[in-house]
């Protein structure tokens, strides 16, 4: 980074997580100048999404020792009447790394990613997979054995101009995967995943295979989907962020019971075609689901079981132990012992809601891996003239002693950077500043396997499987199955992301039992009949995050009150939590407008002058983070302008100037006024 | 389009919003004069086809703008080169499909496009298929679209089973699709054409049960959707049935014949032709109905002249042909009258609609059906198929279950109360009929039965005694003039109004008609044509209280002997 950056901003991003980019985004386009840094190479923190190479100089970087060493060059750089809040040098959300390669490595040639583009030449380390005396290699004990040419990753390349299939409703989920011509061609000249299509039980993949096909892979750090009624979809929508990306419904859910996993029906579609409900289970079912999508009408229904849990409840309904299981585990994917019925129904509800917007799932799934999401608003934040800087390291907040501001960064080139606003990501605070806190953490293994856990006519599936805990106590694990077509894996294989809260020491301790009821380790297969067939695994990636969501800000030590803490990925499906962090929680404001702030500032005659944008901004920070101190005169006094423009022009003026207002202008119609028989 | 907020506009920008409209209009107007006046001065080219389709690509809906085309690319086609026509053809095909992006629905789109490709010597059919396809997967219930891809299944004669896969896959999609549903009713009996033997239009039993638990599951999962239950009445129903001569009955007394034919018919020269031999030559009559209109009618009759029978032969034949179908009908000396007739019972005429060869398929449908009732005990559809079934399988056995379905059917859809009622109505007179001819009598008492309708009077037509006493009846119906051998008719205690039904019944002795609505003595008008009636019972009719009563009826009635007011 030769080029000296602009000494000041308005906001100063640090880190490229999905909860940070969208700020970004929205302070862009409301007319800020931002200047959004990451430490590491690639955009998206523990959002990113890797192709197979870059995964692999990701967990290399994991499972280096790390020394702890600290910035410490800033200290001589700022003046008397400054204090520094130290950033941490190096990320440790990341813990229990584990490797384990099932596919037999019986390649002796030098295995490199095909079209690997090596930016970096000088962190290249050529090595060569030989073939090992066992065919299993745990990566922890040997990690050399695993290493692969380091590229690029692929999370940092371009996002193709495609398509927007947002906003185009319930237009089947299956068209929208449309393969750049490039892509198919490569494909076609590829005869190992060809192969691999036509005969897979004849032409077994190997490691070497997947080491060539890595950049078909796109291997999602954090695992969830879209709820096709959540609030991310509004607001990409909202945002014409959504033109970006490209989707992909979730074609199957899926349940897992006594041993089996079977689909679960959920839409009216579903049941009536489904085949494993008899023509009474048909009738209970639906009449519970038409039930739930308006409990709160029917409150006679559920009032008597309010205290009892969801579990229980459905067992007072009309619906057999198979459609229990069903909706408790697949459905509202709640917990039999701890959730209430209330929680319960409304889980239902969401989920009902939200099927059939766009298929006959509620899920949605970014073809490319969720990777693309973070980076796509920071598209959006670079268009509107944001300025980003990857393997941009920032050694500390400077706060000015007398105001407690944070007035400036200083970054790992020693130079100053000051900002009015900036916003953190929890992974950069160091533990002094975290010493109160508490994290919990996640639970995730990433699979490579040759076949799909359910197999169906179609070998494009998407699903999610919540496999439900295995003894009272532990945690239901949720399984995303990923095909080929979702541009996350090669030709001929899945990827299979786990997650759970975890409950145990390591994420492999949490999951391997999961792991082992729904699939084969590669070496065993080849003994067993070919008729009752588990997916083979080939590969898996065990690893814990750390979950820093639900954190209030007064547990952190000294943050001045111009910074802005933003949570890394939760453990939940949807993105409820990182869209709702960001202040964007109404991004329909006249409800906004309406219920809440009516009631945080009473409206007071005044002078109409207009806030400062950045001061809207900081106002729905605080306000979505509960950090609104009604104390804070400025705020209280801007807001209390604001709200008293009665005449409708120059309030609807004002809301120009807040960016999830300006999100919803215009360009929400004409995405639907892509017509649905476009295609005709 | 749906949830598009309306945006407020001022003042200036609805002026602007009025220029511009003011402005398409005038456009609009002048196209629309040139098109007609190039049309009447006969100049059918080009630039017609131009002009209009300006109009069209905006309003599909100007019907006569497209015959208009029609007329000009007929011109053209005798005019222009086989090459230069194929791509003036080739362009309409996509000008239409831009028509059709305009408006899915429009009448007159369609209709253009069906004209052309009909008239196309190598119609790309495939393409058609395809078109429909792309539509119906837009809206799946376009009933424009389906008709069109019914015309173009048929010309470009796609296997049944094709057609059939497609509505399949529709169904599956979403099963509440009259259209789909309707289409495979047609292709069904198409795929595997049953032997001569069978009523055309029905299923082979293995395509039955295979449909029933498709559209069971369609039930099962929406009960309230309608479209799956009328298909499922449609696999359980049985093709018209044949035409037969149901009765034939000779009267030596009033030398006349009466015929029951299976359906309302106009007997006549040029409508339906009806052949009489007696003794096997031929005889001429005056064929008229019972109540002397010249309307459809199940019942005919005809005077025989008084040679053409007599007592001293040992017997009489009457043989009537109607089509394909005849019957004969013997009168031996001495008897008065005779009669051939289809049973009720053996030709299980009332057994609803439903009617399936295996009583299994029905009685197993019947179970699921309580089943799902177990579960929706209001639901309407499941009440009333559970009816019919029980109908279909035992019209007798089931009596008692049909009455109490009917009841919580009467409370689970109100609305239709008065229909239900007309139909329990015309089950109960069936079950009547049927125990009267088990009985072999010609007396039926219908009494106490809540009737609010006479239903199936074409097969009392040998009744001599009928009792339709304290029911809900409002008037005796025309169609009771059927009734040829009725001599006593009790109906006290009804709201009958009118009896025009009560004529021409030559044997009518006994009449009584207590406790009814008969406002004036006018009303009984149609009583004077019963030459036999003797005995009228009136008591308790709002007439009584008219002074003037007993004198009108005299005047009016003055055959009657004794008339009880």
């Amino acid at each position: 980074m030769a080029d000296k950056l602009p000494s000041e901003f308005d906001v100063v991003v640090i880190g490229t997580g999905l909860p940070e980019s969208i700020i970004a985004a929205a302070c862009s386009r409301s007319g800020q100048s931002v200047l959004h840094v990451d430490s590491r190479s690639y955009y998206g923190g523990n959002w990113a999404s890797f192709s197979f190479s870059g995964l692999l100089s990701w967990i290399k970087e994991y499972q280096e020792e790390n020394n702890g060493e600290e910035w410490t060059a800033w200290q001589e750089l700022i003046l008397e009447t400054e204090e520094g809040v130290a950033l941490r040098k190096k990320d440790q959300t990341i813990q229990h790394v584990e490797v384990i390669c099932y596919a037999s490595q019986d390649s002796d040639e030098h295995v490199e990613e095909v079209g690997a583009v090596q930016k970096n030449p000088g962190s290249v380390t050529s090595a060569s997979t030989n073939d090992p005396p066992d065919s299993m290699v745990t990566a922890c004990s040997d990690t050399s054995e695993l290493t692969t040419p380091l590229s690029e990753p692929e999370a940092a390349r371009e996002v193709p101009d495609v398509d927007v299939t947002l906003g185009n409703e319930n237009h089947g989920g299956d068209t929208d995967c449309s393969q750049s011509p490039l892509e198919q061609e490569k494909a076609g000249n590829l005869p190992v995943g060809e192969d691999v299509v036509d005969a897979p039980k004849k032409n077994r993949i190997t490691y070497s295979q997947i080491v060539k096909e890595g950049r078909r892979f796109n291997i999602d750090l954090t695992s969830k989907l879209l709820y096709s009624r959540g609030l991310l979809i509004d607001l990409l929508i909202k945002s014409n962020v959504s033109r970006y990306a490209e989707f992909k419904n979730v074609t199957r859910i899926l349940g897992y019971q006594e041993g089996n996993v079977l689909q679960v029906p959920c839409s009216r579609a579903d049941v009536f075609n489904s085949k494993k409900l008899t023509m009474v289970e048909k009738r209970m079912l639906m009449k519970f689901l038409t039930f739930c999508l308006d409990y709160e009408q029917q409150p006679d229904e559920y009032k008597a079981y309010e205290e009892c849990t969801f579990s229980e409840y459905l067992k007072t309904q009309k619906l057999t132990p198979n459609l229990q299981h069903f909706v408790l585990h697949s459905i509202a994917m709640t917990s039999e012992e701890s959730t209430s019925t209330l929680d319960g129904l409304r889980e239902t509800q969401n989920f009902l809601r939200c099927l059939g917007r766009y298929g006959n799932t509620p899920f949605l799934f970014p073809l490319y891996g969720q990777g693309e999401l973070p980076q796509c608003f920071c598209r959006m934040c670079a268009v509107f003239g944001g300025t980003y800087c990857l393997s941009h390291a920032v050694q500390c907040l400077v706060v000015d002693k007398e105001s407690g501001k944070c007035k400036a960064i200083i970054d790992h080139f020693g130079q100053r950077i000051s900002a009015k606003y900036f916003i953190v990501e929890d992974s950069y605070l160091t533990e002094k500043t975290c010493s109160n806190v508490t994290y919990r953490q996640i639970s995730r293994a990433v699979l490579i396997t040759d076949q799909s856990v359910l197999k169906a006519d179609s070998d494009q599936q998407i699903s999610i499987l919540t496999v439900p805990p295995v003894e009272p106590g532990s945690e239901a694990v949720r399984v995303v199955e990923l095909c080929s077509s979702t541009m996350t894996c090669m030709k001929g294989t899945y990827l299979v992301h786990l997650t759970c809260p975890s409950s145990k020491k390591t994420a492999r301790e949490d999951l391997e039992s999961v792991v082992q009821k729904l699939f084969t380790p590669y070496a065993e297969a080849e003994l067993e009949n070919e008729e009752l067939k588990k997916p083979n695994l080939l590969w898996a990636l065990y690893f814990n995050m750390r979950d820093s969501s639900d954190i209030s800000r007064e547990c952190y030590n000294d943050l001045p009150s111009n910074v802005y803490v933003c949570c890394g990925p939760d453990g939940f499906l949807g993105n409820k939590n990182a869209v709702k962090q960001t202040g964007m929680y109404s991004c329909s404001m006249s409800s906004f407008w309406n219920s809440a702030l009516p009631c945080a500032y009473k409206p007071t005659s005044g002078t109409t002058s207009s806030p400062k944008p950045s001061l809207i901004l900081i106002f729905l920070l605080k306000f979505s983070q509960n950090t609104l101190d009604p104390s804070d005169t400025l705020l209280r006094n801007v807001f209390s302008r604001v709200l008293d423009l009665n005449s409708l022009s120059s309030a609807t003026e004002m809301l120009w100037l807040f960016p999830p207002y300006l999100f919803s202008q215009g360009q929400h119609n004409s995405l639907h006024n892509r017509c649905l028989i476009k295609n005709c | 389009m749906h949830g598009r907020l309306k945006v407020k506009t001022t003042e200036e920008q609805a002026e602007a919003k009025r220029a511009e409209r003011e402005q398409k209009l005038k456009l609009y107007r002048e196209a629309t004069e040139a098109i007609f006046q190039k049309r009447q001065e006969g100049q059918l080219d080009e630039s017609v086809l131009e002009l209009t389709s300006q109009i069209l690509g905006a309003n599909p809906d100007f019907a006569t703008l497209w015959n208009c085309r029609r007329e000009v690319l007929m011109r053209l086609e005798t005019q222009k080169p086989p090459e230069e026509f194929a791509a003036l053809v080739a362009a309409e095909l996509g000008f239409l499909e831009s028509c059709l992006r305009v408006n899915p629905k429009s009448y007159g789109t369609w209709h253009h496009r069906c004209w052309l490709l009909g008239r196309l010597p190598e119609p790309n059919w495939a393409r058609e298929l395809e078109l429909c396809a792309k539509f119906l997967e837009a809206d799946e219930r376009n009933f424009h679209c389906w008709d069109y891809r019914r015309f173009v299944a048929q010309r470009a004669a796609v296997p049944p089973a094709e057609e059939l896969a497609f509505t399949d896959s529709l169904i599956t999609r979403n099963f509440s699709n009259y259209s789909s549903w309707h289409y495979r009713s047609c292709l069904l009996p198409k795929l595997q054409p049953l032997p001569d033997a069978q009523p055309p239009g029905r299923l082979p039993e293995d395509i039955l049960l295979r449909e029933l638990e498709l559209v069971q599951n369609a039930f099962f999962t929406d009960p309230n959707d309608q479209s799956a239950w009328f298909y499922h009445r449609w696999l359980l129903g049985r093709a018209d049935p044949q035409d037969a001569i149901r009765c034939l009955h000779v009267s030596r007394n009033e030398a006349c014949l009466t015929v029951c034919f299976s359906r309302p018919i106009i007997v006549g020269p040029g409508i339906e032709t009806v052949m009489l031999l007696v003794d096997e030559s031929p005889l001429p009559v005056e064929w008229r109905t019972p109540d002397g209109k010249k309307r459809p009618n199940h019942v005919w009759l005809c005077d025989l002249p008084a040679d053409s029978f007599n007592d001293q032969d040992s017997q009489h034949s009457f043989f009537l042909m109607w089509g394909d179908v005849q019957k004969e009908c013997v009168l031996y000396k001495g008897r008065k009258e005779s009669w051939c007739r289809d049973s009720a019972t053996d030709e299980q005429l009332f057994r609803t609609e439903l009617s399936v060869e295996k009583s299994t398929v029905l009685q197993s449908e019947l179970e699921s059906c309580k089943e799902l009732q177990d579960l929706e005990p209001d639901n309407k559809w499941c009440l009333l198929t559970i009816i019919l079934l029980m109908r279909a399988l035992d019209p007798l056995v089931y009596e008692k279950d049909t009455l109490k379905y009917f009841q919580t059917l009467k409370v689970a859809d109100p609305m239709r109360a008065s229909y239900l009622d007309d139909l329990r109505s015309k089950f109960l007179m069936e079950n009547h009929i049927l125990k009267m001819e088990y009985a072999e009598v010609r007396v039926l008492d219908l009494s106490y039965k809540d009737l609010t309708v006479l239903c199936h009077l074409d097969q009392l037509l040998l009744v001599t005694h009928l009792n339709l006493s304290h029911n809900l009846l409002r008037s005796l119906p025309p169609a009771l003039a059927m009734l040829r051998c009725l001599e006593v008719l009790q109906a006290d205690g009804n709201a009958i109004e009118t009896v025009e039904g009560v004529v021409n019944l030559p044997r009518l002795r006994e009449l009584s008609l207590c406790d009814n609505c008969l406002q004036h003595p006018s009303v009984l008008q149609p009583l004077a044509s019963c030459p036999k009636l003797s005995l009228l019972s009136l008591e308790r009719n709002p007439l009584c209280q008219l002074e003037a009563a007993p004198e009108e009826l005299r005047v009016l009635l003055p055959d009657v002997d004794r008339i009880l007011t």
